[in-house]
């Protein structure tokens, strides 16, 4: 079948049905998420208090909650879901599964979100134990993973069956992506899903009276970097097989497209202790190790960049433009599909350095829980995903719905990016500056003992509070973009836009394909990383903890 | 797989710059011995004026030799306990002379917490059950802020201490 006139074909009403149900939860999400960012950099600038004594970690942890583990959920499995039933199909029993997924998300995330809003869950989209919450917040959360995970199996089954429809054909590279991105999803989350499950719930519940502090930490973090990832791959997805569709190339590479993605896989997990540097009870040359398969990420990061700038030269000199740099003018930079994603790339470049030395094993003393890292998180989440996700959303949304985006709701997008890029270069610069000079993250408003070196960062929170004004005004005309692609523009075809080979590409490497290998090579790093350290931890814990709720105000 | 010539040159320098900046680290934590904080000694949470270091009497600061001190200090929320001065008032800030050298021993109560001393390298977590320690040469003079850096409850905030350095 001709890539181009696949890419035309809108789906059946019930397949874009679902995958746009997963868009409504997004772009709600991002409304309410947005807010209450809003509302936390003007709490902190220290010239406003929240009305009906709504508590700061409140909105803080709604904040967290929805937009780091609910809006980007919902959004990577709509859009993964549509580009699996763009390039293997899905059939009515996997779209059933994809609805059980889409209802056990949604109602965990209900659960979770009332629980917080009424107050009894002021733990952060972290929850360290000992604190705790009420175990709705705990079952509610349970069950937005194990809801993904339905998501998950269902995306490993469409391939399944399109493979064996299609024997001796390689997988089509970006449903082969999203089965790499599930992968490490369902094998990262069951840590978290093992410390909610047999840890947290157990104990709010009053069934088990105390719990290993160190051990749920451990757990946590050990799903917590490849959550990062989970949100960075399908970024990764658009920049390498959507991305040259809009510019009018073709893919750079399908092998390298899939070694890098490999590597991800592998080099995703086995890295929690960089979270856990500064952590009593865990030995510093294990987290030494774990520095060093972290770091293993700038390969595949370096052949994506690569890939990436290749990819825009050839398709500008294609063209015809010869000169040295000559290619890069020509880039359609008036196109909001490229051009969003494309400021996404550029704040990679100084969050990437950022994570670089987060990761410095000592380096890291220096920032460890400064707001440095809450502006590193917010130029690579918030800026580079986030900008990338709005990029596909402009073409997704309208091709789900049989509308076009219209010249003008693209001239709305590229002055939304601006606002983005204007407002998070204010709000990030800010964060990272007070970080450096020791300003702590997660706080309220406070001026601490008063001393000399808390004047020395005090006014970098009214800096971040007018970023923060800017973003929430781009994220009002975010809203304002998608309920119009949604309801409102006019009907039309709007392109799936994915990449083709080039007819000449060389043939890629069975061997890519072979999951048995890229599974077991992951397990064996994740047993060599935490085996001993985890055993270490459990052998030598000090008696378990009991539920704290009265220091997050539950009676 | 086929990889671009330039392809090959940009893969070689960044992994031969990744293997240099890992030996660097590696040689500043293995030889210089600047690792993270990594304290493995563990404490009954429920109990902490059972250990030496945490008794009432030897909170706070205390001289052990010429220009060395040690300050022990117990995290509950939302206070930091450096013990009491001459008139059975709480102490709240550490003095200690410039060039000193510091050793920092602290433990939680209750939940987990954070102790940076705000400008310097002194940044670590405190949790149940463990016990905290980093030693610092305070090389500047001036004051400089404790901050819990680590969400403990609603008054988080609220949860400081300061270090004066003369």
């Amino acid at each position: 079948m001709d890539g181009t006139e696949n890419n035309l074909r809108l789906f059946p009403k019930k397949d874009a049905r679902l995958y746009m149900s997963f868009m409504y939860v997004t772009f709600v999400s991002l409304l309410v998420g947005g807010l209450m960012g809003l509302l936390q950099t003007f709490v902190r600038s220290g010239r406003f208090t929240l009305p009906f004594n709504i508590n700061y970690y409140t909105i803080l942890t709604v904040h967290g909650v929805i937009l780091g583990l609910v809006l980007t959920t919902f959004f990577i499995l709509g859009f993964q879901f549509a580009l699996m039933g763009k390039t293997v199909g899905i059939s009515d029993k996997q779209r059933n599964a994809g609805w059980v997924s889409f209802w056990m998300m949604l109602v965990g995330t209900v659960m979770t979100a009332v629980t917080i809003l009424v107050g009894q869950a002021n733990v952060l989209y972290t929850f360290y134990a000992p604190l705790a919450a009420h175990p709705a917040f705990y079952i509610g959360l349970a069950l937005v993973i194990i809801g993904s995970w339905v998501g998950a199996f269902t995306n490993f089954r469409q391939l399944y069956v399109w493979k064996k429809a299609h024997k001796g054909e390689k997988s089509p590279l970006l449903a082969f992506m999203v089965v790499i991105n599930m992968l490490m999803w369902v094998i990262a989350s069951l840590g978290v899903a093992i410390a909610v499950v047999v840890q947290f719930i157990p104990w709010s519940l009053g069934y088990t009276e105390t719990i290993n502090v160190l051990v749920s930490r451990t757990l946590f973090w050990y799903f917590g970097h490849p959550l990062v990832y989970f949100w960075l791959l399908p970024a990764y997805m658009a920049w390498y097989a959507i991305i040259p569709k809009i510019i009018g190339g073709k893919l750079f590479s399908d092998s390298l497209a899939r070694l890098a993605f490999i590597l991800l896989l592998m080099f995703s997990i086995p890295v929690g202790f960089h979270h856990q540097l500064t952590e009593p009870g865990i030995d510093p040359t294990w987290k030494f190790i774990q520095v060093v398969l972290t770091m293993m990420v700038v390969i595949p990061s370096l052949m994506t960049a690569f890939s990436i700038f290749a990819t825009f030269e050839i398709a500008g000199r294609k063209k015809g433009f010869s000169s040295l740099f000559g290619w890069f003018k020509k880039l359609p930079w008036g196109d909001v599909r490229f051009f969003a994603p494309f400021v996404g790339m550029v704040a990679f470049i100084p969050g990437g350095i950022g994570g670089i030395i987060n990761a410095s094993h000592q380096m890291n003393a220096l920032v460890h829980n400064t707001i440095w890292i809450t502006g590193h998180f917010h130029l690579t989440v918030a800026t580079t995903v986030i900008l990338t996700y709005f990029g596909i959303a402009y073409w997704l949304v309208p091709h789900l719905t049989g509308r076009r985006l219209t010249k003008q709701l693209n001239k709305l997008g590229i002055i939304q990016t601006i606002i983005w890029t204007v407002g998070m270069t204010i709000m990030s610069t800010a964060m990272h500056i007070q970080g450096l000079l020791g300003g702590p993250r997660r706080s309220a408003y406070s001026e601490y003992a008063g001393g000399a070196q808390v004047d020395t960062w005090i006014g970098y929170q009214l800096a971040q509070a007018i970023g923060g004004t800017i973003l929430f005004i781009g994220i009002l005309l975010m809203t304002y973009i998608f309920i119009k692609l949604t309801f409102f523009a006019p009907r039309g075809v709007e392109e799936f836009p994915i990449a083709a080979e080039d007819e000449d590409a060389q043939v890629t490497p069975k061997i890519l394909e072979n999951w048995y290998l890229w599974i077991g090579i992951t397990i064996a790093l994740i047993a060599f990383a935490y085996t001993i350290p985890m055993i270490d931890i459990i052998k030598h814990s000090p008696p378990g903890s009991i539920p704290f709720k009265w220091p997050i105000g539950r009676m | 797989m086929h990889l671009h010539k330039y392809e090959k040159v940009w893969l070689t320098f960044g992994m031969a710059s990744l293997v240099i900046f890992l030996l660097i680290i590696g040689f500043a934590a293995f030889w210089k011995g600047t690792h993270p904080q990594s304290h493995l000694e563990t404490i009954d949470q429920n109990n902490v004026e059972a250990h030496d270091s945490f008794k009432p009497e030897n909170l706070g600061l205390t001289e052990v030799a010429d220009g060395k001190y040690k300050v022990n200090i117990v995290a509950s929320a939302f206070n930091y306990d450096f013990g009491v001065d001459k008139d059975e008032k709480a102490v709240k800030t550490i003095r200690v002379p410039q060039g000193s050298t510091v050793l920092f021993t602290i433990t939680s109560k209750d939940v987990v917490h954070g102790f940076q001393v705000a400008g310097t390298n002194v940044n670590m977590m405190v949790e149940p059950g463990h016990i905290s320690r980093y030693e610092a040469v305070m090389k500047n003079k001036g004051e400089f802020t404790i901050v819990c850096n680590e969400y403990c409850g609603i008054g988080h905030h609220q949860m400081f201490g300061k270090v004066e350095v003369y």
